[in-house]
């Protein structure tokens, strides 16, 4: 018996230990140094004034922040349903990723525009910055602008309920009258 | 009823698998012959009852059984009848259950073609699968089971199927790609029952060759299908995109590719014994990880299974027990007395190392490449994603690498060789190979390409040493006639899967290099050129299919006057599900393919296309299907029928093989 053919047996523990690892890890969970943080500082042109804005834009919260894109077909499937949710008065601020503003302007012109502005991130450091895997994204800010929750992928009625719901509790008594800007608490 | 029939159907093959793994274990340990003989029944028993089980399911599935949540949540009423079939697969529970029915078949298939071999290596390798078969036995039916029902509120009718899995390849590919992942258990099966026996010498390697053969003929079959599906039904005309999923198929067949060279070279030299064992239980163990990385959702991935930690823990130390127990074994039972048989530097022996040792690095490569993620996320260092540049940039130079030795091997002679001998033999070819590879633009027109060129050079390189080897077998010259004799099944599938080697480097690099694609805007009367063609847009229309809707763009494809083909790409919204898929039109030819996919109607009559352009697309897959079929091929090789006859086992040769 020689060490050496131990060889395989020990790479392959260290292998096993890695995966048990793995199997407490979700691939998809938000990276944990930025749950908690504040929304990372930018500062860009907004999508339809062209004017540039910074992290402050988005005050006050709660809020949501909306990852998008015309190139994204889920973005599409999801649209209408934040439009109601901007009519029921939660505040949705868009992050348009990597996209063409001039067809972006002209999404919003044609679906209709659920958000309060838009940071036009078109080389996508923004999004590099929060972690961004791709569209459709959506995070939850708190009142301060700290990132509360991270969802990946269509937002809907029932995740919405399920994760997204606790921050609004105000949503309730707001019925369908259209909260004036910037007051949804 | 029927699916509680098909639940007590899979308890009952557990206890079968139970009693295969250890009365014929036990048996060979104590020299009773009574207990290992009863291998070949259990074995039996364990395929009548998963079969039993299987075909419940399949019965639920037929008749939309939807108090069966397997079937809820994979079919509906108006899914055809051929995809309700199929949909048992296109889920974790089903696929599972496939999983065993296909281990279930290798085990009889290995009892009943082993019938000459001796009885207490047949008993063995019969109880290691037998343990395989109580490890998966029990995944399914403590945290996957496929009979799970609805009550009391069954739904009205199902969810139905992913409309990217109701596709006629989705049909063959899945049970293909199974055989070869769970054909690999068979040869694992063989080394672990020769590491027990303390036996292993060339006829250990004799007798899993045929085997490792198949399965590994079936996986190359299984991975050229899945590429194929990938290219036609995902709509992008992609081939392979280096997702973990993908690599779970790739990295078995990578070192399945090592362990059947390695395993020639043990066969008839008895040298590598070790190292080919050691092949053997990686292959089947890489192809458990796969199982591991689809199943448990520690990576993401386009066709990953919905996550489940419970289950990921099962399969870990399942895997942990399977894999650390022979690896364990192997650390005490290899041989560690150096073969006394000698072969020197410029030997076909040496060529084959290079082989093992490429392919055994790939394995490494890719290995890396799909665990890397979770790496760097398992020590909190951020969040990765490997992508095709690291595969490609490290991949690709190393078969390049193989490439000039693939040629020399078959021409090459045992123990020794030379090099003025090789020299002799591809000198002439190899610099016609060089001439054609310079002179190809002048002889075809278009630009020098430096890739396309080495892609000819290493190809035709490979290929005219099959052609030279082909040549001398047959006797061309040497006035005695043709010895048609000479090419025997095994010869021939080895000439036939390196020419599909050939086929897919040549068809991987055209592709890569003369792609043209076009995203645009049409509407009906646009005209586009591309790669010589003229694409016109001449209608648009909207049909019902069984279960979905389509928008459908009808193309007529034209060069010069000629009308070569219309293309009616679709886009289908399926009912129950509303998912959309892209449906996409291609007219297919050895040396290109014209490909259109529909992207979303951006204005009233006007879709978003995208127009492409392959050439020798088609390459890669028939490469691919010579690669599986020359695999097959050389089982069918007289010599393989006459070992069965040849160890008819005297009885009194297993209590003393026992120990």
């Amino acid at each position: 018996m020689r060490v050496k053919r131990f060889i395989p047996l020990a790479v392959f523990a260290l292998l096993a230990l890695l995966l048990f690892k793995g199997l407490s890890i979700d691939p998809t969970a938000l990276p944990a140094a930025r749950l908690g943080q504040p929304f990372p500082d930018f500062s860009q042109p907004e999508l339809l004034t062209e004017e540039l804005i910074d992290a402050s834009a988005l005050r006050p919260g709660p809020a949501l922040v909306n990852v998008w894109a015309t190139w994204c077909y889920s973005c599409r499937v999801e649209h209408p349903y934040l439009l109601a949710l901007a009519e029921q008065g939660v505040p949705i601020y868009g992050l348009n990723y990597k996209d063409d503003s001039e067809k972006a302007r002209q999404w919003l012109a044609d679906l209709g525009d659920p958000y309060r502005l838009n940071i036009a991130d078109r080389d996508g450091t923004v999004g590099l910055d929060l972690g961004v895997y791709g569209a459709p994204e959506t995070y939850v800010l708190g009142a301060d602008g700290v990132i509360l929750h991270r969802h990946v992928g269509v937002l809907d009625q029932a995740v919405f309920e399920q994760d997204i719901g606790q921050w609004f509790p105000a949503l309730a008594k707001l019925g369908q009258a259209n909260a004036p800007e910037g007051s949804a608490q | 009823m029927i699916p509680e029939i098909g639940h007590l159907a899979l308890i009952i093959a557990f206890v079968f698998a139970t009693g295969l793994a250890v009365i014929p274990m036990w048996g060979a340990v104590r020299g009773n012959i009574a207990a290992l003989n009863l291998a070949p029944t259990l074995a039996m028993g364990v395929l009548v009852f998963v079969s039993i089980a299987f075909a419940m399911l399949a019965i639920s599935f037929l008749d939309d059984d939807f108090s069966v949540a397997v079937v809820a949540a994979n079919s509906n009423s108006l899914l055809p009848p051929i995809f309700k079939f199929s949909a048992l697969w296109g889920n974790h529970e089903g696929s599972l259950l496939l999983w065993v029915l296909i281990l279930s078949g290798w085990m009889a298939a290995v009892s009943w073609f082993s019938q000459g071999l001796p009885r207490v290596m047949v008993a063995r390798v019969l109880s290691v699968m037998g343990m395989i078969a109580i490890g998966f036995l029990a995944f399914s039916l403590l945290t996957s089971n496929p009979f799970e029902r609805l009550l009391p509120n069954i739904p009205l009718d199902g969810n139905d199927l992913n409309p990217l899995l109701q596709d006629p390849g989705l049909i063959i590919h899945p049970p293909l790609l199974y055989m070869g992942y769970v054909g690999l258990s068979v040869p694992f099966a063989f080394a672990i029952a020769a590491l027990l026996g303390g036996r292993l010498d060339a006829s250990w390697a004799r007798w899993s060759r045929p085997w490792t053969n198949v399965a590994w003929g079936f996986l190359s079959l299984g991975i050229m299908l899945g590429s194929w599906w990938a290219y036609y039904e995902l709509g992008w005309g992609g081939w392979w995109f280096w997702d973990p999923v993908e690599n779970a198929s790739f990295m078995p067949w990578l070192m399945g590719t090592a362990l059947v060279h390695s395993l020639a070279v043990t066969e008839k030299r008895g040298v590598f014994r070790a190292w080919t064992v050691l092949l053997a239980i990686f292959a089947f163990s890489l192809s458990l990880l796969g199982t591991f990385l689809v199943r448990s959702g520690v990576l993401t991935s386009v066709h990953a299974f919905a996550s489940d930690p419970e289950r990921g823990l099962f399969i870990l130390i399942f895997l942990a027990l399977v894999i650390g127990g022979s690896l364990l074994l192997y650390a005490l039972r290899a041989p560690t007395v150096a073969s006394r048989i000698n072969y020197t530097a410029v030997s076909r022996e040496s060529l084959l190392m290079v082989n093992n040792l490429v392919f055994t690095v790939s394995t490494i490569i890719v290995l890396l490449g799909t665990l890397f993620p979770l790496v760097m996320d398992a020590f909190s260092l951020g969040k990765y994603s490997v992508g095709p540049p690291y595969f490609n940039a490290v991949f690709v130079p190393l078969m390049a690498l193989v490439m000039p030795f693939m040629a020399i091997g078959p021409l090459s002679r045992w123990r020794e060789d030379s090099a003025a001998r090789w020299l002799h033999e591809l000198l002439v070819p190899g610099a016609v190979v060089v001439v054609f590879a310079v002179a190809l633009p002048f002889l075809f027109g278009g630009e020098f390409n430096v890739w396309i060129a080495l892609a000819v050079l290493l190809a035709g390189w490979v290929a005219v040493g099959v052609l030279k080897d082909l040549w001398r077998r047959l006797g061309v010259g040497s006035g005695y006639g043709l010895r048609w004799q000479a090419l025997t099944p095994s010869f021939l599938g080895m000439a036939m899967a390196h020419l599909g080697f050939a086929a897919v480097v040549m068809g991987a690099v055209v592709v890569t290099q003369l792609n043209e694609e076009r995203d645009l805007l049409m509407e009906v009367g646009d005209v586009e050129f591309l790669g010589g063609y003229r694409f016109e847009l001449t209608g648009l229309s909207r049909e019902a299919g069984p279960n979905y809707m389509a928008d459908q763009a009808v193309f007529e494809v034209t060069q010069g006057d000629q009308v070569i083909a219309t293309l009616i790409p679709e886009k289908r919204r399926y009912f129950a599900s509303g998912q959309m898929m892209t449906e996409a039109a291609i007219d297919a030819s050895v040396w290109r393919d014209l490909y259109i996919a529909l992207g979303e109607p951006i204005e009233e009559g006007a879709w978003a296309v995208r127009l492409q352009f392959k050439p020798m697309v088609r390459w890669l897959w028939l490469g691919g299907a010579l690669i599986g079929f020359g695999a097959l091929l050389t089982v069918a090789d007289r010599r393989y029928r006459r070992q069965s006859t040849r160890h008819s086992a005297p009885i009194a040769e297993a209590s003393g093989l026992a120990r």
